[in-house]
């Protein structure tokens, strides 16, 4: 009786904080209906050394298609809902100017979270997030100067540009929570650990707008959220 | 009287006490308040920058460049670091300066108590000002000798940071990335022409050595003109000043004086993969 009894014990503590910890999914695909607008080429050749980077042509990247008629680039987060929205996280998050191009395209952060600014190239940038309601700030990085260091305390989405190479065009997203991410090459995201709840997604896609949808997590589940958005053909 | 009424009593007093004097200006030993500034503004600058505050008023549209919008509260000429707001004496400077090769005038017809209450109301615009302290005046050491080896050190770094890239080469405003710059509101703007202008070849942000020092190490919030703060040392930003003044072509200076008498040219390295044009100040009426 004793080993039995050891054994349910085990198994009841073994089993439990999976119980008490549950954590759930959200995941999905992101795509598009309609024809979305081509996107144009871009000149580098004002600036050789970014120009020499490139073996294929470079165009803009307002809206950057998958197969299936998928979308990439489109930040996916918990807009209501979110456990744990104070606590910041403490590594950075990184933003690197490379070929005369943001990568990534559009960044994800938490409000307070480090964000670092790298020069990867063999010229000067300068980084001017286009911010209205946190402060808009813009500083110069020659290349061989040290990273960046920087963060937003509001929530907005920013547009960052570079003065210099007007083509160079990126987001930051400044979010009051981490559940966010980034829709990858063939329109999927996943946002893990998600506690039982009632949550509220929000879809973001720089020219097409928001998308929001509600999902609720009971225990350790995948919920999957699509979201299908109209393309605008210019 | 009971402790709570007293307390309350108190506090009935403060409070507007603290909300008049968060109003308040402090230039030099003047205080501005932004009830008085208002009526000025209503009568002086409300066709430029609107009942709002936000550039829109009726003139607006016949302008360029646009009148600022206090709303953003972004503004150019601080004497603070980039993304942080400007003190009362800056703006204060930038009522009585005015901005050269634009529709705001400088404002000396204003007493210099108007225009402190001009900069209380003007702070009224933006709810930032609640929120914000003013940011902390960057620290300037002082200025060393203007001689060949701080121009030349300055023509460097001009080089280095790549301003040519929009300034051009001769500074003229003619750089590659010149004419597709545009400000924090798209709307299209050029860079400064250090050679134009006469004499004095004002800029916008004011006359002295001081004032260009403080352009690009603050940054002009609201326009392509980055901060150079992280990246251009205190005593190197001295030598670029001092090059700098010799691409005003058109302006006596000590800095043209110095260049003139080392023969007007400045010695460069061995080519590099982006050899800049040589360069040759024998401009009309450089240093004579």
């Amino acid at each position: 009786m004793q080993t039995k009894q050891l054994l349910v014990l085990l198994l009841v503590i073994l089993v439990s904080p999976a119980l008490l910890f549950a954590a759930g999914t959200v995941s999905g695909k992101i795509t598009y209906t309609g024809t979305p607008a081509k996107m144009k080429p871009i000149d580098m050749s004002k600036e050789p050394s970014c120009a020499k980077q490139h073996t294929t042509p470079v165009t803009t990247e307002a809206v950057v298609t998958g197969p299936n008629n998928t979308l990439a680039n489109v930040i996916v987060y918990i807009s209501a809902g979110a456990p744990d929205e104070s606590a910041t996280p403490t590594q950075a998050v990184t933003f690197t100017q490379k070929g005369c191009q943001y990568i990534p395209h559009v960044l994800a952060m938490h409000t307070g979270q480090e964000l670092k600014v790298v020069n990867d190239d063999q010229t000067s940038h300068n980084i001017h997030p286009l911010a209205k309601v946190n402060r808009e700030w813009n500083k110069s990085q020659p290349p061989g100067t040290p990273p960046l260091s920087e963060k937003f305390d509001k929530e907005e989405f920013i547009p960052v540009k570079c003065n210099v190479h007007p083509w160079m065009h990126g987001y930051f997203a400044v979010l009051k929570t981490s559940h966010a991410a980034v829709s990858s090459d063939n329109g999927t995201y996943s946002l893990p650990n998600l506690p039982p709840g009632k949550y509220t997604i929000t879809a973001w896609q720089e020219d097409y707008g928001t998308q929001t949808q509600d999902v609720t997590i009971s225990g350790s589940e995948t919920k999957t959220v699509d979201f299908s958005f109209k393309a605008k053909p210019y | 009287m009971k402790a709570t009424a007293k307390w309350l009593l108190i506090c009935l007093a403060v409070i507007p006490a603290v909300a008049a004097f968060a109003q308040e200006t402090h230039v030099g030993t003047l205080t501005g308040h932004a009830a008085e500034g208002k009526k000025h503004y209503r009568r002086y600058c409300i066709g430029c920058h609107g009942p709002l505050g936000d550039g829109n008023g009726e003139n607006a549209q016949w302008i360029d460049p646009k009148p600022r919008d206090f709303t953003a509260a972004t503004f150019k000429c601080r004497s603070t670091p980039t993304g942080t707001l400007p003190t009362d004496q800056d703006l204060f400077n930038a009522i009585s300066r005015g901005f050269t090769n634009s529709n705001m005038p400088h404002w000396d017809p204003l007493t210099s108590q108007n225009r402190v209450d001009l900069v209380a109301y003007i702070k009224t615009f933006s709810p930032r000002w609640q929120s914000e302290k003013a940011g902390d005046p960057i620290k300037i050491p002082a200025e060393p000798a203007i001689t060949m080896q701080s121009i030349t050190h300055g023509y460097e770094l001009f080089q280095k940071m790549e301003c040519w890239k929009c300034h051009g080469q001769q500074g003229r405003g003619d750089g590659p990335s010149a004419s597709t710059l545009t400000d924090s509101k798209d709307n299209p703007i050029r860079p400064y022409n250090f050679a134009a202008g006469a004499d004095d070849s004002r800029f916008k942000c004011g006359v002295t050595n001081e004032d260009i020092y403080r352009i690009f190490i603050t940054g002009l919030d609201g326009t392509p003109m980055p901060s150079f703060a992280d990246v251009i040392q205190p005593n190197d930003a001295w030598d670029l000043v001092h090059y700098l003044r010799t691409l005003q072509t058109n302006r006596h200076s000590k800095e043209n004086e110095v260049l003139k008498a080392a023969g007007g040219k400045i010695p460069t390295k061995a080519p590099d993969s982006n050899p800049p044009a040589q360069l040759d100040n024998k401009g009309s009426g450089s240093g004579n």
